[in-house]
């Protein structure tokens, strides 16, 4: 097959299975190494200007990273990568004077709506280019749904009041409390560009019997939980039904518990592991005595004297159709009724762009999104970007500041008069790690070692008050145990045909018989024929021909360790373990053309 | 030249044997050898070649002298005997070893300096009198514990690093088992796994004294131009025998090969190994044949590497002495010291 073309940027990038699956694409092993190293202050930093919110994000993130972890593959569990981001933030120095110093005013003026992360991603990446940005968002203080959806019990005002004021502290301009009608009241603002990231906000209803009738106790998860964060809202029945099985409905749930639920309860449409919660946050919830009920849909809300009952639901469960698609139908037993003084429904968000004027040229698709290019995020009309939530439909916070930071380049090249469809790519670097004959500048050490818990406080404190935050967080010395964890993917395995004597000795050290010398083939052959088979078809093989006798070496990526032996027991240096580094390419010089 | 220990994690889909070992079960600890020697590799052949014939390691015994070769029993085999001999005196130790204790399997490493020299003789006699073993000699033409002297297999002419030309004859080993009476004869490559494991396994097979020269090519001190056991020149002297396929009782024949291009030798335990024939006829039952090749080759500077020589019904020290069946470890007191009646018995015979 044809030799790897490692100087594909991509190549080595997807060897790094965790930074390839973040949407920012976090250096991942690069700061974990440096939690170990106990320079929380650079771990925090790396992930500043990737994620922009590493306290946030290390104690509520989706995580995409973590179930792509090569660890996970060699090992049981992926490295906790979430939860070590979130020890660089609580054990960092004084990180003030290392934010960015905003250039000169350049004169373009940008505005934000809507002050998530996205919005905020936006602002992050243009105001030290010199932008003057705006923010405007309905709630008086930024952060968006990570502050009014978020419990507190999972994530600390502190921590938003600090990676907010980090964003806002650049001389951002913020108009909180300032509801926005419309658009084009904006654009005739002249700015020079529009940010849209005003997120999904509004919550999906159910229109089954009885909704109208009860509906003083039946609320929509996202707003109720808004409220709860504002203040609004203290207290909740005994009884409760959480509708869904999403995030939002974990976060109802555990917020309920703490505001009076005594017997709250989950139900669910659909079987356990289809929901679309993260596994971690079924497990706090469970944790907290709170069963999912699975396979049950709601048919009907019983309500005596305006005041809600029950819920009744028909059992339920999944048949395949003709065409493969997955079906829900009664089971025929008996409808279930939960007795309940509240509801929650979290069955799903939707955006929603009342306030934009729908003949002021901005177009929407059939779904009532609008219409994006799916790279550069601008709409329709050419000045105005949408990012976040408002772009796609509902995700999640690391999304969105991927698509602050895509967004961002947009309007830079915008602003600068360039074509924003060209879109260089990251900078790339490759550096041997050799420091001696058997010394890396990484610890090559690998061993099992299963995956460690975040210590929480016990139900019983962490139940009495919905601001005490739940998880206490890895202390250095477990955040130390868990970052040795970490394979250290990003020093990578760089093969050169030319030194190599085809002596074996990579063959024979290598712990996961990862690599062959063998004839050369097709790649489904060449696959089949190694040591050990590489059946992960998502993960490449390197393969380099130029060898004296005419075969070929090939190396499955899918299991290496990095442990460095092959390069170790090499006597020619043909392997080398060498970082590889990728900038990804911001606003600023960096994505504007060279000329 | 790695001091950390190999990780324990291994290839989740990784082969299992009859016994249920994987072949990571078959290491030793981690060599300190140079990067890239010859010799590790040969450790690895025979950690597969034990692992694909499903051996107990703990009835395997290995035994060495002194010398880098001699070291290589450390990273092999973890949980089989070992004894590391005086220099050179592997083959005696092996020999007593083995008349003690006819049950285990012995595997014999040494090197070109522990045999070719100061063990030269007791190489030789441990040939002699077919001690059941696997007599490998890890063979790289140079002293290079000591800085790369040229050792007694060193070719006339071949270069040291220095790119002086070495006046000496060389020994060569094979040629002189075969001369000796050994009953498998095999050279064989270090950098040629697919040649070396079928052969190491077809030697512990072997009910005799089998021996194999590997070359092994010192990657210190000699895999330059010049030197006859690089790997460079290895490789483009090669004049292989035969290719090796081994198979068991049980397993199926895969590769078929043209009628009349290969031989098939019967082992101990009613395993075959069978011989792809490349270039010449040859015959591995016809001695003189064997010697007259080795030295043809020789001459014209090629190396030839296979299987040598094979007597498919060998003859070793224990059936020469007429042993009991019972090892003589496992002899107890009442089978040792018959008594009185016996002796008198004895006596009255002698009379």
């Amino acid at each position: 097959m044809k030799p790897t073309d490692i100087s594909n940027p991509n190549y080595f990038h997807k060897v790094v299975d965790c930074q390839w699956a973040c949407p920012a694409h976090t250096p991942v092993p690069e700061y974990i190494r440096k939690i170990a190293a106990g320079d929380y202050t650079s771990a925090y930093m790396i992930n500043w200007k990737s994620n922009v919110f590493p306290g946030i994000l290390g104690r509520t993130c989706d995580r995409p990273c973590e179930p792509a972890c090569r660890r996970g593959r060699v090992e049981d569990e992926p490295v906790a990568i979430c939860r070590l981001k979130r020890v660089s933030a609580d054990y960092k120095d004084d990180v003030r004077g290392l934010m960015p110093t905003p250039d000169a005013r350049n004169g373009k003026r940008i505005a934000c709506i809507g002050a998530g992360p996205a919005s905020l991603t936006v602002a992050r990446d243009l105001a030290p280019l010199g932008y003057e940005v705006v923010v405007f968002d309905q709630d008086k203080q930024a952060g968006g749904f990570m502050r009014t959806q978020i419990p507190k019990f999972r994530l600390p005002e502190s921590v938003i009041n600090e990676e907010v004021g980090y964003v806002l502290d650049l001389g951002v301009e913020f108009r909180g409390g300032q509801r926005i009608d419309s658009l084009k009241s904006i654009l005739d603002q002249k700015f020079d560009a529009v940010f849209v990231g005003t997120g999904a906000p509004r919550g999906r209803d159910l229109e089954i019997p009885g909704r109208a009738e009860a509906a003083a106790n039946i609320h929509l998860g996202i707003d109720w939980l808004s409220s709860v964060s504002f203040g609004h809202v203290t207290s909740i029945g005994k009884r409760v039904v959480v509708l869904g099985g999403g995030n939002t409905a974990m976060d109802c749930c555990r917020s309920s518990r703490r505001l009076g639920g005594e017997q709250v309860t989950v139900v669910v449409r659909s079987g356990f592991d289809e929901m679309k919660a993260s596994p971690w946050e079924k497990e706090d919830a469970m944790h907290e005595g709170i069963p999912i009920l699975n396979w049950l849909v709601p048919k009907e809300f019983k309500h005596q004297k305006g005041k809600l009952t029950g819920v009744v639901f028909e059992k339920v469960k999944a048949v395949l159709d003709a065409k493969g698609r997955r079906d829900l139908v009664p089971t025929g037993e008996p409808d279930t009724l939960i007795e309940c003084d509240d509801v929650l429904l979290a069955v799903g968000q939707e955006n929603a762009f009342p306030w934009i004027e729908r003949d002021i040229g901005l177009e929407f698709d059939r779904w009532g999104l609008p219409k994006l290019d799916d790279k550069t995020f601008q709409s329709t009309i050419p000045n105005v970007f949408f990012g976040g939530d408002a772009a796609f439909g509902p995700k999640n916070i690391i999304w969105a500041v991927a698509h602050g930071h895509e967004a961002a380049v947009s309007i830079d090249k915008f602003c600068q008069n360039e074509n924003i469809a060209e879109r260089p790519s990251p900078l790339t670097n490759l550096v041997s790690q050799k420091m001696g004959i058997h010394e890396w500048t990484y610890d090559n050490g690998v061993s099992n070692d299963i995956r460690y818990k975040v210590p929480q406080k016990s139900p019983e404190i962490a139940l009495r008050d919905i601001k005490t935050e739940v998880e206490l967080g890895f202390d250095p010395k477990l955040g130390y145990a868990e970052a040795q964890r970490c394979l250290n993917c990003d020093v990578q395995t760089v093969f050169s045909s030319k030194l190599c004597i085809e002596c074996d000795a990579c063959v024979d050290i290598c712990p996961m018989d990862c690599i062959t010398f063998t004839d050369d083939g097709e790649e489904s052959d060449l696959r089949a024929r190694l040591l050990a088979p590489a059946s992960n078809l998502t993960q490449d093989i390197y393969v380099q021909d130029g060898l004296k006798t005419g075969r070929v070496m090939v190396k499955d990526e899918d299991l290496c360790l990095h442990c460095g032996f092959c390069a170790e027991r090499c006597p020619t240096g043909a392997w080398d373990m060498q970082k590889f580094a990728l900038e990804m390419t911001h606003a600023g010089t960096g994505c504007r053309s060279k000329a | 030249m790695s001091y950390l220990a190999k990780p324990k994690f291994h290839h989740p889909a990784i082969e299992t044997n009859e016994l249920g070992f994987t072949h990571r079960d078959y290491e030793g600890s981690i060599s300190t050898l140079c990067a890239g020697c010859g010799h590790d590799s040969i450790s690895s052949a025979i950690m597969r070649a034990c692992f694909e014939l499903s051996l107990p390691p703990h009835r395997i015994a290995k035994l060495s002298g002194i010398g880098c070769s001699s070291k290589t029993p450390t990273y092999f085999l973890g949980q089989s005997h070992g004894f590391n001999s005086v220099h050179g005196r592997m083959p005696s130790v092996l020999t007593g070893a083995n008349l003690a204790n006819k049950d285990l399997i012995y595997l014999g490493v040494s090197g070109d300096g522990d045999s070719a020299s100061i063990g030269f003789g007791q190489f030789a006699h441990s040939i002699r009198r077919g001690v059941n073993m696997v007599y490998i000699v890890e063979n790289n033409g140079v002293y290079g514990l000591t800085k790369g002297q040229f050792s007694a297999t060193s070719d006339r002419g071949s270069k040291s690093k220095k790119g002086v030309a070495n006046q000496d004859s060389a020994i060569d080993m094979a040629a002189i088992a075969v001369q000796l009476g050994a009953t498998f004869v095999a050279r064989s490559f270090s950098g040629d796994k697919s040649q070396l494991v079928p052969l190491i396994k077809a030697a512990i097979e072997h009910r005799g004294a089998a021996f194999i020269d590997c070359i092994s090519p010192c990657v210190a001190f000699n895999n330059h131009e010049g030197s006859t056991k690089s790997f460079d020149y290895v490789r483009s002297h090669n004049a292989a025998l035969n290719r090796l396929d081994y198979i068991t009782t049980r397993a199926p024949i895969t590769t078929e090969y043209e009628p009349g291009t290969t031989q098939v030798v019967t082992l101990h335990d009613g395993s075959k190994l069978r011989l792809a024939k490349i270039g010449a006829d040859y015959d591995v039952h016809d001695r003189v044949a064997a010697m007259h090749h080795l030295h043809t080759k020789q001459a014209s500077g090629e190396i030839v590497t296979g299987l040598i020589y094979m007597d498919e019904t060998p003859h070793d020290l224990h059936d020469s002495l007429d042993t009991v069946d019972t090892p003589l470890n496992e002899l107890n007191t009442p089978q040792l010291t018959p008594g009185q009646k016996a002796l008198d018995g004895i006596n009255a015979s002698l009379r």
